[in-house]
């Protein structure tokens, strides 16, 4: 699914990824751990684009992104994003949220993109908000709305940017749990996230990234439990 | 003081008073409609990244922001004839003077609310496959546009009193009349007087009207 060879990104003089190299499989959930400044979601943004590449190569979905012919918004509808801020246009519902890009990019008809909606909105337990206008849903409630507006897209594959890393702490709980249940249900998914827990419990894979390289991968028990770089070591030590 | 001034013999004068209320409104709507797409294609041209429409719309801004609007006004109806060698009638001078003038202030306010919204507005946008046109229109443009009414409404305003100046050129606008009517019947108090409530009750209708466009937008 994506394939990611020597990947650099320099934003001015300021090395951010200095050469990553990484694969994943379809149906895999893998969480991108590491300290703040380390690069995680800067690779993140790198996979559909928000950043360009300074050098090396991305591939999503067979398609390279470096390759001028590919088309950069057909990879972006096979790549759902979910933010931090969650960033759900306020100036639209829940629904209208949601519809948008169905409607626009997909072409399908309204009355259909409001159906696929309202089925979104009740797998994240949230089908009586459907007319309500953003502002007046709480963090937990507005990410899951961004998630089902990712998913509306029905992509291939996701990635979550420090998902719940703006949540008031009571409200983490609601989404990890719709983001386990996309794991379940066999979703590809790249996660860079600050939550050990959910990182040991749902991931097929960890990645430890810091000073913009992959410091160490592995099965989520044996990074947690037996770390082998003295960097990945001390970086859980401090967090867990 | 009593009977000094003759305030009902005003009434006289209302039909010269409606004709110049008149085109001061023509000149106002046609002028400012104008001025609004001028400046919602030259304030999307100073954030744009091809140089030549930031260039252009650059130059635009800056070389009417920085000279008077009587100057435009007289170089447009004076002076571009003769190097056009076509003469314009003084109410489409003046729309054009209106339009060129407003448009560069509406650019401003344009380009200000549009890069005030977040970047992750774009960013959302663009991560679920819509093109750079289709973010700005059905995303950044709604919310950039409810941002631009109230300094949208403060630039009607002054156009609106700024069409005054247009009676040096001789539009026979509201300033116009009043000018001529004051000098031919020697009631300056009486006619200036009403003028200056004439365009009082046209920026104080539009600041009512867009009071109720900006509670209806705020829907939120």
């Amino acid at each position: 699914m994506i394939k990611v060879k020597d990947l650099h990104k320099k934003f001015g003089d300021n090395e951010v990824l200095k050469g990553i190299d990484c694969e994943i499989q379809s149906s895999e959930v893998v969480c991108v751990i590491g300290p703040s400044g380390s690069g995680k979601s800067t690779f993140l943004r790198c996979l559909n684009m928000l950043e360009s590449i300074t050098s090396g190569d991305v591939e999503v979905d067979g398609q390279n992104l470096k390759d001028p012919k590919t088309n950069i918004n057909m990879v972006r509808t096979e790549v759902g994003m979910v933010f931090q801020q969650f960033n759900l246009f306020p100036h639209k519902t829940v629904i209208e949220n949601i519809m948008l890009a169905p409607e626009k990019v997909r072409k399908i008809s309204s009355s259909e993109a409001r159906e696929r909606g309202l089925k979104l909105l009740e797998k994240v337990g949230l089908s009586e908000k459907a007319d309500q206008y953003p502002s007046s849903l709480s963090g937990g409630q507005q990410q899951r709305v961004a998630i089902a507006r990712a998913l509306a897209m029905e992509p291939k594959l996701m990635l979550f940017d420090e998902p719940t890393s703006a949540l008031d702490p009571e409200l983490v709980g609601e989404v990890l749990e719709v983001m386990k249940q996309l794991a379940l249900e066999g979703m590809t998914m790249v996660v860079v996230t600050h939550e050990m827990g959910f990182a040991r419990e749902v991931a097929d894979r960890v990645l430890f990234m810091d000073e913009g390289i992959i410091m160490e991968e592995g099965k989520p028990e044996q990074i947690f439990s037996n770390p082998k770089s003295e960097r990945t070591k001390e970086f859980l030590n401090k967090v867990l | 003081m009593e009977g000094r001034f003759n305030w009902a013999g005003v009434i006289e004068f209302i039909p010269e008073l409606g004709t110049g209320l008149y085109y001061t409104l023509l000149i106002s709507i046609v002028g400012l409609l104008i001025g609004f797409i001028l400046g919602a294609i030259f304030g999307l041209g100073r954030i744009s990244k091809n140089k030549l429409f930031y260039g252009i719309s650059a130059v635009y801004v800056e070389v009417i922001r920085g000279t008077p609007v009587l100057v435009q006004a007289i170089w447009i109806f004076f002076a571009l004839p003769l190097i056009t060698g076509y003469n314009m009638d003084s109410v489409m001078a003046g729309i054009v003077v209106i339009a060129i003038n407003s448009g560069a202030y509406i650019a401003e306010i344009v380009r200000g609310s549009v890069q005030s919204i977040e970047k992750g507005q774009v960013e959302a946008g663009r991560s679920l496959g819509l093109s750079q046109n289709q973010t700005m229109r059905y995303i950044v443009w709604p919310q950039a546009f409810k941002r631009m009414i109230p300094p949208l409404g403060n630039q009607f305003i002054i156009s609106i009193k700024d069409t005054s100046l247009l009676s040096v050129i001789l539009v026979p606008e509201l300033m116009f009349q009043g000018r001529l009517i004051a000098s031919n019947y020697f009631n300056a108090v009486e006619i200036y007087t009403t003028v200056a409530v004439f365009y009082l009750f046209i920026t104080l209708t539009l600041s009512y009207v867009l009071r109720i466009v900006e509670r209806r937008l705020d829907v939120q």
